[in-house]
C-alpha cells in the first residue's frame, strides 16, 4: 500500500478550480516531485494535504487513514511535516527554540507537571532539546543554535525550517519549493540533504519545485500538473519528452507566433 | 515597522542605562545578591513603616499577582483581554458568597473560586478563541461589563451594596486582621505568582504560546493545537485573577461591584503593557509604576493624575514594546 494516496482531489474557490480531480500515489521510501507552471495549483495540493485548506471533494489517505477534515496539528501528529514556500520561521526566537517546536506534538507536559517541574517533565525537556540539537546537526546548523532566527542569512533560515520539520519526526516530508532563493552551491547541498533525509532517516519526500535541474536530479518520479489537472507522470526523461508538458511550460507553437 | 525603528533611535540614552544594568546583572552572583537584598528589605518593611505605606505595598503585591495572571493571557498567548476584572470579580464573589452567606472557611473557598474561574474562562474562551485578534477584545470587554451588571443586580451578590461580613482567614490559630498580616500574605502570593510564571514561561507550554504568537499557521504545522493552547492560557490566567480576588475579598471583608469596573481592567492591562508584555520583570516594574507613581506624586495635589497620564504617554511613545528590554542575554551573542 502506498504511504500517501490522493484520489480525485478537487479544490474550488468559488468558480475557480484550483485542483481538479487529481490522483496520485506516493510509495514509502520514495522521492517524488510535483511540478507545474506558476499558478498550477501545486501549493494548493500541499495545503489540502496538511489541513490548511478543506478540499471540495476527493479523498486523501495517509497510511490508510483519511486526512479529510483533519486539523493541521493532527496531521502533523500523524507523521506528515511540511515546510513553507515563503519562510515561516518564528523570527524573534532562537534557532534552537524554533526547532524545539517540532517536538511539541511528541511530548505532553501540562500545567501541574510544568509548575512542579517533575522528573518526568525535566526528562521530557531534555529530550526535546536533544532531538532539536540532533536535527540541527543533521542540517549543519548546530553551531548557530543560539542565533535569533531573523538574523540568519536566507540559506541558513531554510536549513532551520528543514530541521524544524524533521523534529516533528515525520514519515512523509512535504517540501514547498525548497530551492527558492538558494544559490547553486546551496542547491547542490540541498540535493544531497534530500537524499540523506530519505536514506539515513527513512523519510519519504514529496516536493514542489520550480528549479527543473534540481527536480530532474533528485526525484525518482515526477507528477506534472497544469490548471489543477495532472497532465503527466513518470521519470525525469519521460516527463521531459512529454509534449503536453512542453506545451504547458512553453505554450503551443502557434500561440508563440501570435504573442 | 519603520515607525518603531524611528522611535527606537530616540530612546538611546534611556536604553543605555537599562542595558548597562542588564550587563551588570548578567553575573548571576550580583543578580541573586540583589534579589536577596530586595526580599530581605520587603520582609522587614512592615516593622519600619506606617500602616499607610504598608497598605500601598500590599496593593502593589496584589497588582503583581493579578497582572502576572493577565500577562499569561495577554503577554504569553497574545490575546487582548479587556475584561480581566470580571475574573477577579468571579474569585472575590465566590469567596464572598461562600464565606458570608454559607460561613465557609476562607481557605476552603479558594478551590471553589478557581473552579468558578475555570468554568467562566471556558465559557468565554471556548467559543471565542478561534477568532483572531480584535474580536476577542470586544467579547472580553462585553463579558467584563455583563459580569459587573450581573453581580450588581443579583440578590445573592448583595446588589449594588455588595457583600459584607466576609470572614477573616485564620492561619495557625491567628486571625489575619492586621495590615501587616495581609502584607505578608500578598507578598507570598506575589512570589508564588512570579515562580509559576517563570516555570510556565520556560516550558513546553510557554514556548507553544510564543510560537502561536509569532506565527499561528507555522505553529499549527508544527503540530501545536492552537485553540487548546490558547484556552489553557485563558484558563490559567483567569485562575490567577480568581485567587487574587479571593484574597482581596478576605482582606476587605466587604466587596461591591464598584471594585470591578472597566477602569480596573484597564489599569491591570496598562501595568502589563507598560512594563513589557510577556516579560515577568517588566510586568512587575509596570505594577510598581502604576501603583506607586500616583502615591508618590500625592504631594503635587490635584494635578497628580494628569502628570501620571502624561508620564504614561511619554513612556508609551518612546517604548511601545514596554520598558523592559527584549531578551538581551541571547541577542547579545549576535
Amino acid at each position: 500500500m502506498a504511504l500517501l494516496e490522493i484520489k480525485d482531489l478537487t479544490l474550488r474557490f468559488g468558480g475557480l478550480c484550483a485542483v481538479n480531480e487529481l490522483s496520485l500515489e506516493i510509495e514509502e521510501g520514495s522521492i517524488r516531485s510535483l511540478i507545474g507552471p506558476n499558478g498550477a495549483g501545486k501549493t494548493c495540493v500541499f495545503n489540502c494535504l496538511t489541513g490548511f485548506y478543506k478540499p471540495s471533494g476527493g479523498e486523501m489517505l495517509f497510511q490508510g487513514q483519511s486526512l479529510v477534515n483533519r486539523k493541521p496539528h493532527l496531521i502533523t501528529f500523524m507523521g506528515m511535516a511540511r515546510t513553507f514556500q515563503n519562510l515561516r520561521l518564528f523570527k524573534e526566537m532562537t534557532v534552537l527554540e524554533n526547532v524545539m517546536s517540532g517536538m511539541h506534538c511528541r511530548t505532553k507536559a501540562a500545567f501541574l507537571t510544568t509548575v512542579l517541574r517533575t522528573r518526568g517533565q525535566q526528562r521530557e525537556e531534555k529530550q526535546i532539546r536533544d532531538v532539536a540539537e540532533e536535527c540541527l546537526e543533521f542540517v549543519g546548523m548546530l553551531d548557530k543554535k543560539h542565533y535569533i532566527a531573523k538574523n540568519l542569512p536566507y540559506g541558513d533560515q531554510r536549513k532551520v525550517e528543514w530541521a524544524r520539520a524533521l523534529a516533528t519526526q515525520p514519515k512523509l516530508l512535504l517540501l514547498d519549493e525548497p530551492a527558492a532563493g538558494l544559490n547553486s552551491d546551496e542547491k547542490a547541498r540541498l540535493i544531497q540533504l534530500i537524499r540523506r533525509i530519505r536514506d539515513e532517516r527513512n523519510i519519504t519526500i514529496f516536493l514542489i519545485e520550480h528549479d527543473m535541474g534540481l527536480v530532474m536530479k533528485v526525484s525518482e518520479k515526477i507528477f506534472v500538473i497544469d490548471y489543477g489537472v495532472k497532465i503527466a507522470e513518470g521519470t525525469a526523461q519521460e516527463v521531459r519528452d512529454n509534449p503536453r508538458v512542453v506545451e504547458a511550460y512553453l505554450g503551443k507553437e502557434e500561440e508563440e507566433e501570435t504573442a | 515597522m519603520a515607525e518603531t525603528k524611528k522611535k527606537a533611535k530616540l530612546t538611546n540614552p534611556f536604553e543605555g542605562i537599562v542595558e548597562t544594568l542588564f550587563r551588570f546583572f548578567e553575573n548571576k552572583t550580583y543578580l541573586y545578591l540583589f534579589i536577596g537584598a530586595v526580599v530581605i528589605l520587603l520582609v522587614i518593611f512592615p516593622n519600619t513603616s506606617s500602616r499607610f505605606t504598608q497598605e500601598i505595598m500590599t496593593n502593589l503585591f496584589f497588582y503583581i499577582v493579578v497582572c502576572l495572571g493577565l500577562n499569561i493571557i495577554v503577554g504569553y498567548a497574545g490575546l487582548l483581554h479587556l475584561g480581566y476584572a470580571a475574573f477577579f470579580a468571579v474569585g472575590a464573589y465566590t469567596t464572598g458568597i461562600l464565606s458570608s452567606v454559607f460561613g465557609m472557611n476562607f481557605w476552603l473557598t479558594i478551590p471553589f473560586s478557581i473552579v468558578a474561574a475555570v468554568i467562566a474562562g471556558l465559557a468565554i474562551g471556548a467559543p471565542t478563541l478561534r477568532l483572531r485578534g480584535d474580536y476577542l477584545a470586544i467579547v472580553t470587554l462585553g463579558f467584563g461589563e455583563i459580569t459587573r451588571l450581573t453581580i450588581r443586580n443579583l440578590d445573592i451578590t448583595g446588589g449594588a451594596i455588595g457583600l459584607i461580613g466576609i470572614q477573616r482567614p485564620v492561619l495557625f490559630g491567628i486571625t489575619l486582621n492586621q495590615i501587616s498580616h495581609f502584607y505578608y500574605m500578598f507578598f507570598i502570593l506575589a512570589i508564588l505568582a512570579i515562580f509559576v510564571s517563570y516555570r510556565l514561561h520556560d516550558s513546553r507550554m510557554g514556548r507553544a504560546w510564543e510560537y502561536i504568537r509569532e506565527d499561528e499557521d507555522a505553529a499549527a504545522a508544527m503540530g501545536i493545537n492552537v485553540t487548546t493552547s490558547r484556552l489553557y492560557a485563558f484558563i490559567i490566567g483567569s485562575a490567577f485573577g480568581a485567587v487574587a480576588g479571593s484574597f482581596f475579598a478576605a482582606k476587605m471583608t466587604a466587596i461591591s461591584p464598584d471594585s470591578f469596573m472597566f477602569i480596573h481592567s484597564v489599569m491591570f492591562l496598562m501595568a502589563v503593557v507598560l512594563g513589557g508584555m510577556g516579560k515577568i520583570p517588566g510586568v512587575v516594574l509596570g505594577c510598581v509604576l502604576v501603583v506607586l507613581i500616583p502615591e508618590v506624586a500625592r504631594g503635587i495635589g490635584p494635578y497628580r493624575l494628569l502628570i501620571f497620564g502624561a508620564l504614561l504617554l511619554i513612556i508609551m511613545l518612546y517604548r511601545p514594546q514596554g520598558i523592559w528590554p527584549d531578551r538581551p542575554a541571547i541577542s547579545s551573542k549576535e
